[in-house]
């Protein structure tokens, strides 16, 4: 192998491996899918109730800031201790962060419907949920998935990271790459999917988010 | 009594009072403009009416239903809404907004697809506009949709709030027509806050001036302009459109003069003679014994016929162009300037002779018309736009500034 060129090495090694990085590149797919998923099964109802209740947004904004700015590896290490090892810990890590974008992004997107549209609903007889449900939700849920697509992004980077505290995935090929002599094709073999993963998975949420984003003229 | 609103107040929880005993009964079919200042409270009495704002104290009544016992939602859904804003889901098509409220009352997909096609008719727009989405349509379109969308599930009051200020006034102008004629033909009855006095003037059948939370004057626009309660009043209407008013409020009992000279038809040619030399004038009026005018006799008449002892009655003329002196100055003046007769006697419901109109007195109408009045013309009855009567309507819009006076209602959305 050694008198191969990385990319034939790196050729070789998806030949020879292809269903393994499959199988990591699920695991690391899902694991950032599932902390997303439940950040925004959480995320979201905190986004409408703080634009409901403005007094509380800056606090829990700024909670979900703190989070943020906690450097991934710490956090997951932090978690480590209390979670133990496993892909668990990962998606508890990922949901901790996918919480400030969708929050931050729901709560922008409820804030920006247009309050003369509001109190038109309102004076119309619609109840509270019929403005939610009709008028604040179709309008700002480009917006609210635009947040997730940040989030996911993000999530996907945590869970390569992820594999330090063994959740498997992308990241156990990368780590194998480093510590083996040479290991260039390795760590690419890890490594490009991720990025592949990250791109591929932002231009369909995009793509989602441009569906969504509330029609307003016949003819587009 | 449609609606009734007895001793409302509204006192904030800051200890601001809005609304300070207000009273209202409004009937079928009227057109209730609400006017006054910024912070005078009058979109906050129109607010309450349908609950968007809850009142401190006192009731609100429709047809004999007290609304606080009422759903504020089933409410709101009987009550026809129009804000300044328009305030059309923007990602709805027009077809859309127009079915709200009949979707929210189950009307059926049938019913309200007749429904949208009625109304956008009644908006005299096209009908391929229920396909197209509000930031398509212009502002004046947009609002004529945000009026006949408070009119789709056949609401009987209709509340608007300031819905033509941020129109440009030749816009402005055909959607107040267009809700004229739903008061005027279809009989809704619509409660309007504006603080555009001319609107307010032009729509209403009663003006309900507010100040500082207060009723100032509930009346007709005519009497308004007429006996304006007290200085806010006038001030609020403006000098300048109350002497523009006066052709229409005016009658010829305020311009004509009094006493003017009259002869019995039994004197002589010579007592006719003496009495126009002794007042110089060159017509006289003949009036009976109990003053009711019979007819009239000129120097032509007068110089046509040498015996001295000729009787009155056999020379005058019988047949004497005359107004009544409750006539409006607007609607006589012009055929006063038609016939090209040099004065015009005045009568009162009785026939009798009480003034005449010269062409002097005119040219002081129109005078002022031209000169504009100054403040000391003011004080006599002559000062009056007569070409105002036919051009009412050519005025300066004010600027439309928004009263900052809404509150979000007590539920609180956001």
């Amino acid at each position: 192998m050694k008198d191969m060129g990385l990319w034939s090495q790196l050729i070789y090694y998806f030949t020879h491996n292809g269903m393994y990085v499959l199988q990591q590149f699920n695991l690391t797919f899902l694991v950032s899918i599932y902390g997303v998923l439940f950040g925004a099964i959480v995320g979201i109802p905190i986004g409408i109730w703080i634009s409901q209740n403005r007094k509380l947004s800056p606090v829990i904004i700024g909670i979900a800031n703190v989070i943020q700015t906690i450097p991934s590896l710490a956090m997951l290490s932090i978690l480590m201790l209390g979670l133990g090892l496993g892909e668990n810990t990962v998606i508890a890590t990922v949901f901790l962060y996918s919480l400030l974008p969708i929050i931050k992004n729901t709560y922008t997107g409820m804030l920006s419907v247009d309050l003369d549209v509001l109190d038109a609903g309102k004076g119309m007889g619609m109840t509270r949920f019929q403005i939610m449900a009709k008028i604040r939700i179709p309008l700002s849920l480009s917006v609210i998935i635009a947040g997730i697509r940040n989030a996911l992004v993000l999530g996907i980077g945590i869970a390569v990271i992820g594999s330090f505290i063994g959740s498997g995935g992308l990241g156990d090929i990368i780590i194998r790459g480093t510590n083996a002599t040479d290991g260039g094709a390795i760590i690419l073999a890890g490594a490009l999917p991720t990025a592949l993963m990250a791109i591929i998975t932002d231009w369909i949420l995009s793509l989602i988010e441009k569906w969504l984003k509330p029609k307003t003229a016949s003819e587009s | 009594m449609l609606l009734s609103m007895e001793h409302l107040r509204k006192e904030y929880a800051n200890g601001k009072v809005a609304v300070d005993d207000f009273n209202l009964n409004v009937d079928k079919g009227e057109f209730i403009c609400f006017i006054g200042t910024s912070g005078s409270g009058k979109t906050t009495t129109m607010r309450m009416i349908n609950r968007m704002l809850t009142q401190t104290s006192g009731t609100i009544k429709i047809n004999d239903k007290d609304i606080s016992q009422m759903d504020p939602v089933k409410l709101r859904r009987s009550i026809g809404y129009v804000i300044q804003n328009v305030g059309l889901m923007p990602h709805m098509t027009i077809q859309e907004n127009i079915e709200i409220v009949p979707k929210l009352l189950g009307w059926d997909k049938e019913k309200r697809d007749k429904q949208a096609h009625k109304m956008i008719d009644l908006a005299q727009l096209p009908e391929e506009m229920l396909q197209r989405y509000p930031g398509e349509l212009s502002g004046g379109q947009q609002q004529r949709i945000g009026v006949v969308r408070a009119l789709a599930a056949d609401q009987e009051i209709i509340l608007m709030d300031e819905p033509f200020g941020a129109l440009d006034p030749i816009t402005r102008e055909s959607l107040q027509d267009l809700v004229k004629h739903l008061q005027e033909d279809l009989g809704r009855t619509f409660i309007f806050v504006t603080h555009d006095m001319d609107e307010a003037l032009r729509l209403a059948t009663r003006v309900v001036i507010m100040s500082k939370g207060k009723q100032v004057q509930i009346d007709t626009p005519e009497n308004i302009l007429r006996h304006p309660a007290n200085e806010f009043v006038t001030n609020l209407i403006g000098e300048e459109r109350l002497i523009r008013a006066q052709p229409n409020i005016m009658n010829i009992k305020q311009i004509m003069r009094k006493n003017p000279v009259a002869i019995s038809p039994d004197k002589t040619l010579s007592d006719t003679i003496d009495l126009m030399h002794d007042k110089r004038v060159d017509t006289l009026l003949v009036t009976d014994d109990q003053d009711k005018l019979i007819g009239y006799i000129d120097l032509d008449d007068v110089s046509r016929n040498t015996n001295a002892s000729t009787l009155v009655s056999e020379l005058m003329n019988h047949e004497v162009f005359y107004v009544q002196d409750k006539a409006l100055i607007g609607d006589t003046v012009q055929r006063i300037l038609k016939l090209g007769v040099k004065n015009v006697p005045v009568v009162d419901d009785d026939h009798r002779l009480v003034g005449i109109v010269t062409r002097t007195s005119l040219v002081d109408l129109v005078y002022d018309a031209l000169r504009g009045a100054t403040d000391e013309e003011l004080s006599s009855p002559f000062n009056a736009d007569i070409h105002a009567a036919a051009n009412r309507d050519e005025d300066d819009s004010k600027d439309d500034n928004k009263d900052t006076e809404k509150e979000e209602g007590s539920d609180g959305q956001s």
